[in-house]
C-alpha cells in the first residue's frame, strides 16, 4: 500500500538531497574570490565565442577581402591594428576564440573519456581478488606510465605530421596524449571508493562489473573528474597553441595559436606588435581562468585543499 | 635560503650515505636494477612505436615518406632497399631494430646525410641551453617556492605565486617573441637569434662572450618558464608539510624558525617535489623545441622544427627517439634519487 | 618556589566565528618531583594548557595570565631565553608519536638534536653516548638507534619520544596523552616507565589524559578540567574514589572496575555532550548535564572552594557540606570510599 508512494518519495528525497548539496557547494565556491574572477572571465570568453558572428563579420577573416592597410597601428575601425594581410586583429581574435575553445573542449572531452574509463576499470579490477583483475590493472597502468614518460610535444609532432593537418587530427592527437594524468587520478579515487562497504554489499547481491562501475564508482568519482576536466582544458588549449604555432594546425581554421604562427612567420618585430601580443594575452587570460576555476572547484569539493 | 635547500639536501645525502651501509644492501641493488630494466623496456616500446608509425600507418611507406620531394630513380631504389619495402613485416622490424641499435637512424631527406650526423651536430647547443636553464630555474625556483610556502600569505608569497601562475599560463614561445621585440628589435641589446655572430670572435674569450650574448635571451625565457613550475610545486609541497606534528616537536626543542624549516620541513617537502617534477619532465623538452624555433638556436629543437616543415621523417623519427630517451633517462635518475633519499621508499 | 605555576591562565583563540575561550582562568602548581594529572574530555582545554607552557600555541591564540617556570614568566621571556628554556628547562612528550617524529631522519639524530642545540660544546661521540644511555633508560636496544620512525612500532616510537624528552635533563616534563594511541599492554609498560624515570630523576611531571584511572595510578595530585576551567583538584586517589564535583565523579565512574558488579549493573553515563567552547553555559558550566543541579547553579559564578585537606572543588555542594548540612554530595561515594570487597 505504501510501497508505491515510498518509492516516489525516495527518489524525491534523493533529488532534494542533491539540490541541497549543490547549493552548499555553490556557497563554498562563491567564497573564493579568485575562483569567481576566473568564472566570470570564462563565461565572457564563451559568450564572445558563441556570439562571434554578431560581434565581427566573418568576411573580415578573408585575406582577399581585406581592405584595411597592412600592419597598421590601432585605429577606430580596427582597435587592435591589422595583420600583414590587412585583416583586423580584433576580428581574428574573436573568431579565433571559437576554434581555440572548441579544440580545447573537444580534446579534453576525448581525453577525459579515455582517462576515466581506464582509471575506473583499472581501479575496479585492481581490487578484485583473482588473478585476472590485478593483472588488468597492472597492464593498464603500464600503458599509462608509458604515455606519461614520453615527452608530449615530440609525440604530438610525430603523430600530427603523419596524420595530416586538420582540426580533427589536432583534437585526436591532443586527446590521445593527455589522458594519462586523468587516468592516474581517477584510478586512485576509484581504489578509494572500492574499499567502501556498499561496494562489497552490491557484489554480494550479485551486481556485475558494469553495474558496480557505472552505478557506484562513477558517481563517486564524478566530482573529482569534473574538477580535473576544467584543469585539463587549460593544458589542452596551451598544447593546441603550441602545435598550431609549429605549423601542425589547420590553417583554414585560425585559432589563436594559428594567429601567432602567422605573426611569427611574417617576421617578429616587423609591423604591428599587437598582432603578436593580443592573442598571447587572450590565451593567458583563458588558461588562467580555467586554472582558477579548476582549483576552486577542487577546493570546494575537498575541504582539505582549501588553505592553499 | 638557497643554501638552506642545498644544505638540507647535503645533510640528507650524508645521512643516507651512512644508511646505505646499514640498509639492506642487496635489496637496494635489486630495487634499482628493476627500475633500470623498466626504463629500458619503455625505451624499447618507443622504438617499436616509431617503427609502426612511419612504416606501417601510411599505405606505401616509401612514396609517402618522400612526399613533396623529387627523387631520382636510384635514390628511390636506395630508399626502398633501406626501408625494406616489399619485405615481410617482421623482417622489416628486425632490420629496423638492428639498425637502430647500431646507431644507424636513417638518412635525412633534407640534407642527404645520416640522421645521426644531423642530430649529433644539434646536440651540444640544446644541452647548453636546456642545461643552463634547468640549473638556474631549479635553484631559483626551489628557493622562491620554499620562501613563499613558509611565509604563506605574505606579500612575497602572493606576488610570487601570481607571477608564477601567469608564467605558467603563458605560451613559452610567446614570451620569447615578446622579449625579442623588446630587447632585440626595439632596443637592440641582444641579438635577434642564432648562436654566433658572423665574424664574431672565433676563439677564446671573445668567442665565449659572443656565445653568452646569444644565449641570454633564450635562456631567460626557458628559465622563467621552468621556474614557474618548480616554484609552485615546491611551495605546495612545503605547505603540505606545514601542519605536521614533527615540526611542533622541532619547535618545542628550541630550534629557531629557520632551523625548523631547513632541517625538518624542507627535506620532507623536497621528496614529493621531486616526484611531481619528474612527472612533468616532458615539458622541459617542449620548451626547448619552441624556444629554439623562436630564437633560431641551432639545437635539436630547431632541427625538429625544420624537419617538421620539410617534412624530413627520418630526422623527426630520430629526434623523437632521442627526446624520449632523454626524458626516460631523466625520469630514471629522479626515481633512483628518490629511492636513495627517502628511507620509507626503500622498504618497498 | 614551585617548579611550575600557572596563574590565572586564559587562552582565547581568534577564529572566523569570533573569539573562542579555550582556557578560562586556570591556576595550577607543580613542585619538583611531584606528578600532577590533568584530566578531562576532548575540548576541555587541557592540551591547550600543555602547549601554552612553552608558548607553542599558534599565533591566533591570545594568552594572558602568568606561566612561571622556576619563577620566570614564560609569557614575558625574550625569544632567546624561551628557546633556551624549551627542552632544557621543560620538555614535552606529545600524543600520537606516530607523526611527532621526522619521518626522514634517524631517531638517533632526532634524540641528539636538542643535546647538540643546548650544549653546543658536545662532541659527536659524547652525543652518541648520551643517546645510547637514553635508549637504555627507556628500554630500547641500542641497535635501534639508526632506525627510522616508520621502522618502529607505536610503543617503540613513544619510548623514543620519552628518551628525547629526557635528553637535556629537564626539571619538568609535560606528557600530553602519552598512552592514548597504544594498546593496553603497552600502555601499562609506558606508564610504568614514565613513573620510574620521574622518580629516579626527581623530575616534575604534568600528565594529561582523559583516562582518570590511569592518572589516579600514576600521579600524586589530580586536577579535573571542564569547559576550560578546573573543577576539582586534590590528591589523586581521593579525587578518583571520592570526587566532590559531580563531573569528576561521573568521569571517575566512566571507567568501570572489572569484576565489580555494581559498575556492571548500573552504568553511569553522562547525558549530553561537553559544551562548545564558544558557547559555554552560564554559572556553573556543568549545570545543564548535572544530576544534582540546583537553581543557583545556573546563575552563580563558581570558584574553587576548599573541599577537604588540600582539596578544592568548584561545586556549591561543597560549600553546603562545609556549612554543616548533612550528607555528602553522593551516597554512592560512600560505597566506593569504604572499599567494600568486590564480591561483598
Amino acid at each position: 500500500m505504501t510501497t508505491a508512494t515510498s518509492v516516489i518519495g525516495g527518489r524525491q528525497i534523493a533529488w532534494d538531497r542533491r539540490r541541497r548539496a549543490l547549493a552548499a557547494f555553490w556557497r563554498r565556491y562563491r567564497k573564493d574570490r579568485s575562483g569567481m574572477i576566473g568564472l566570470v572571465i570564462l563565461v565572457v570568453m564563451i559568450l564572445v565565442a558563441l556570439a562571434a558572428p554578431l560581434l565581427a563579420s566573418s568576411r573580415g577573416l578573408n585575406p582577399g577581402l581585406a581592405t584595411y592597410p597592412a600592419n597598421a597601428v590601432p585605429a577606430l575601425r580596427y582597435p587592435l591594428g591589422t595583420d600583414s594581410d590587412g585583416r583586423s586583429v580584433l576580428t581574428e581574435l574573436i573568431w579565433g576564440s571559437r576554434i581555440s575553445l572548441l579544440i580545447g573542449f573537444a580534446a579534453t572531452f576525448l581525453s577525459m573519456v579515455i582517462g576515466a574509463i581506464i582509471g575506473i576499470v583499472a581501479g575496479h579490477f585492481g581490487t578484485l581478488r583473482n588473478w585476472f583483475g590485478p593483472q588488468t590493472d597492472n597492464v593498464l597502468m603500464r600503458i599509462t606510465d608509458w604515455f606519461l614518460v614520453i615527452p608530449f610535444l615530440p609525440l604530438a609532432i610525430v603523430l600530427a605530421r603523419t596524420l595530416g593537418p586538420s582540426l580533427h587530427v589536432i583534437i585526436f592527437v591532443i586527446g590521445i596524449t593527455s589522458w594519462p594524468g586523468t587516468a592516474r587520478i581517477i584510478r586512485a579515487q576509484a581504489l578509494a571508493v572500492e574499499t567502501r562497504p556498499y561496494l562489497e554489499r552490491s557484489r554480494a547481491l550479485g551486481a556485475g562489473h558494469w553495474h558496480q562501475m557505472s552505478k557506484h564508482v562513477l558517481p563517486n568519482v564524478m566530482p573529482l573528474l569534473l574538477a580535473n576536466t576544467i584543469l585539463t582544458v587549460a593544458g589542452t588549449i596551451l598544447s593546441e597553441t603550441t602545435l598550431s604555432f609549429l605549423g601542425l594546425g589547420d590553417p583554414t581554421r585560425a585559432s589563436w595559436g594559428e594567429i601567432l604562427n602567422a605573426a611569427f612567420n611574417s617576421g617578429v618585430g616587423t609591423g604591428n606588435a599587437l598582432w603578436l601580443v593580443a592573442p598571447g594575452v587572450a590565451i593567458i587570460l583563458v588558461v588562467m581562468a580555467f586554472t582558477l576555476v579548476g582549483h576552486t572547484l577542487e577546493a570546494a569539493l575537498n575541504p582539505k585543499l582549501r588553505e592553499r | 635560503m638557497l643554501d638552506g635547500a642545498l644544505a638540507a639536501a647535503q645533510e640528507l645525502r650524508e645521512e643516507e650515505a651512512g644508511a646505505a651501509n646499514g640498509g639492506t644492501g642487496l635489496g637496494l641493488v635489486r630495487l634499482l636494477s628493476v627500475k633500470v630494466v623498466s626504463a629500458l623496456i619503455t625505451l624499447f616500446f618507443v622504438i617499436v612505436f616509431n617503427f609502426f608509425l612511419f612504416r606501417v600507418l601510411p599505405a606505401d611507406p616509401a612514396r609517402n615518406l618522400v612526399r613533396g620531394s623529387t627523387l631520382t630513380a636510384s635514390q628511390m631504389a636506395v630508399i626502398n632497399r633501406t626501408f625494406g619495402v616489399g619485405l615481410p613485416l617482421p623482417r622489416q622490424f628486425w632490420n629496423y631494430l638492428a639498425q637502430t641499435f647500431q646507431g644507424h637512424l636513417g638518412i635525412s631527406f633534407q640534407f642527404h646525410i645520416p640522421v645521426a650526423s644531423v642530430i649529433g651536430a644539434a646536440l651540444w647547443p640544446t644541452i647548453l641551453l636546456v642545461g643552463s636553464s634547468t640549473v638556474l630555474s631549479t635553484i631559483i625556483g626551489v628557493w622562491i617556492g620554499i620562501r613563499a610556502g613558509w611565509d604563506r600569505g605574505s606579500t612575497f608569497d602572493r606576488t610570487s605565486t601570481a607571477i608564477c601562475n601567469t608564467l605558467y599560463a603563458m605560451p613559452d614561445f610567446w614570451l620569447g617573441m615578446v622579449l625579442l621585440i623588446v630587447f632585440a628589435s626595439k632596443w637592440a641589446i641582444f641579438p635577434a637569434g642564432g648562436m654566433h655572430s658572423f665574424g664574431g670572435g672565433s676563439t677564446g674569450f671573445a668567442s665565449v662572450s659572443d656565445l653568452l650574448w646569444h644565449l641570454t635571451l633564450p635562456a631567460v625565457v626557458l628559465t622563467l618558464v621552468y621556474l614557474a613550475e618548480y616554484s609552485l610545486v615546491m611551495r605546495s609541497s612545503l605547505i603540505d608539510e606545514l601542519g605536521s606534528d614533527y615540526l611542533l616537536t622541532a619547535r618545542a626543542k628550541g630550534l629557531r624558525d629557520a632551523m625548523v624549516r631547513r632541517r625538518h620541513a624542507v627535506p620532507n617537502a623536497l621528496l614529493p617535489s621531486i616526484t611531481l617534477i619528474m612527472l612533468n619532465l616532458g615539458f622541459v623538452i617542449s620548451g626547448a623545441i619552441t624556444t629554439e624555433t623562436v630564437f633560431s638556436w641551432p639545437g635539436l629543437g630547431l632541427a625538429s622544427y625544420n624537419a617538421l616543415n620539410y617534412p624530413d621523417y627520418p630526422v623527426l623519427e630520430g629526434a623523437f627517439l632521442l627526446f624520449s630517451a632523454a626524458v626516460i633517462a631523466a625520469n630514471l635518475v629522479a626515481d633512483l634519487l628518490l629511492t636513495v633519499f627517502d628511507p620509507r621508499v626503500r622498504q618497498a | 618556589m614551585a617548579l611550575l605555576e600557572l596563574r590565572d591562565l586564559t587562552v582565547t583563540y581568534r577564529t572566523e566565528g569570533g573569539p573562542v575561550p579555550a582556557v578560562r582562568g586556570v591556576n595550577l602548581t607543580v613542585d619538583t618531583g611531584q606528578t600532577l594529572g590533568l584530566a578531562g574530555e576532548s575540548g576541555c582545554g587541557k592540551s591547550t594548557i600543555a602547549a601554552s607552557i612553552l608558548r607553542l600555541l599558534p599565533t591566533s591564540a591570545k594568552v594572558t595570565g602568568e606561566i612561571l617556570i622556576d619563577g620566570d614568566d614564560v609569557l614575558k621571556m625574550s625569544w632567546g631565553k624561551l628557546r633556551a628554556v624549551r627542552w632544557a628547562g621543560a620538555s614535552i612528550i606529545f600524543q600520537g608519536a606516530m607523526h611527532s617524529l621526522n619521518p626522514v631522519q634517524k631517531i638517533s639524530k632526532q634524540i641528539a638534536e636538542p643535546i647538540l642545540l643546548h650544549s653546543p660544546d658536545t662532541t659527536p661521540t659524547q652525543a652518541s653516548k648520551r643517546v645510547a644511555e637514553l635508549l637504555g633508560q627507556v628500554g630500547l636496544p641500542v641497535s635501534r638507534a639508526d632506525s627510522y620512525p616508520h621502522e618502529l612500532s607505536g610503543g617503540q616510537k613513544q619510548r623514543v619520544m620519552i628518551a628525547m624528552a629526557l635528553a637535556c635533563r629537564p626539571n619538568l616534563i609535560i606528557a600530553d596523552e602519552p598512552t592514548t594511541a597504544l594498546d593496553v599492554m603497552i600502555q601499562a609498560q609506558v606508564l610504568d616507565l614514565i613513573s620510574a624515570l620521574v622518580r629516579d630523576h626527581g623530575i616534575g611531571l604534568i600528565m594529561i589524559s582523559h583516562d582518570l584511572s590511569v592518572l589516579a595510578d600514576t600521579c600524586d595530585r589530580l586536577a579535573v578540567m571542564y569547559a576550560g576551567k578546573i573543577v576539582e583538584e586534590g590528591p589523586a586517589h581521593q579525587v578518583f574514589t571520592d570526587a566532590r564535583h559531580p563531573y569528576a565523579e561521573a568521569l571517575a565512574w566512566a571507567f568501570p572496575v572489572i569484576g565489580d558488579p555494581r559498575t556492571r549493573l548500573s552504568p553511569r553515563g553522562l547525558p549530553g555532550d561537553p559544551p562548545d567552547p564558544a558557547d559555554v553555559p552560564s554559572g556553573c558550566s556543568f549545570h545543564n548535564r548535572c544530576a544534582v543541579a540546583e537553581d543557583q547553579c545556573s546563575t552563580r559564578d563558581m570558584e574553587l572552594w576548599p573541599a577537604g585537606e588540600r582539596r578544592l572543588a568548584a561545586c556549591v555542594r561543597v560549600l553546603e557540606a562545609a556549612e554543616g548540612e548533612s550528607g555528602r554530595p553522593f551516597v554512592a561515594n560512600e560505597e566506593k570510599a569504604t572499599g567494600e570487597g568486590v564480591l561483598g
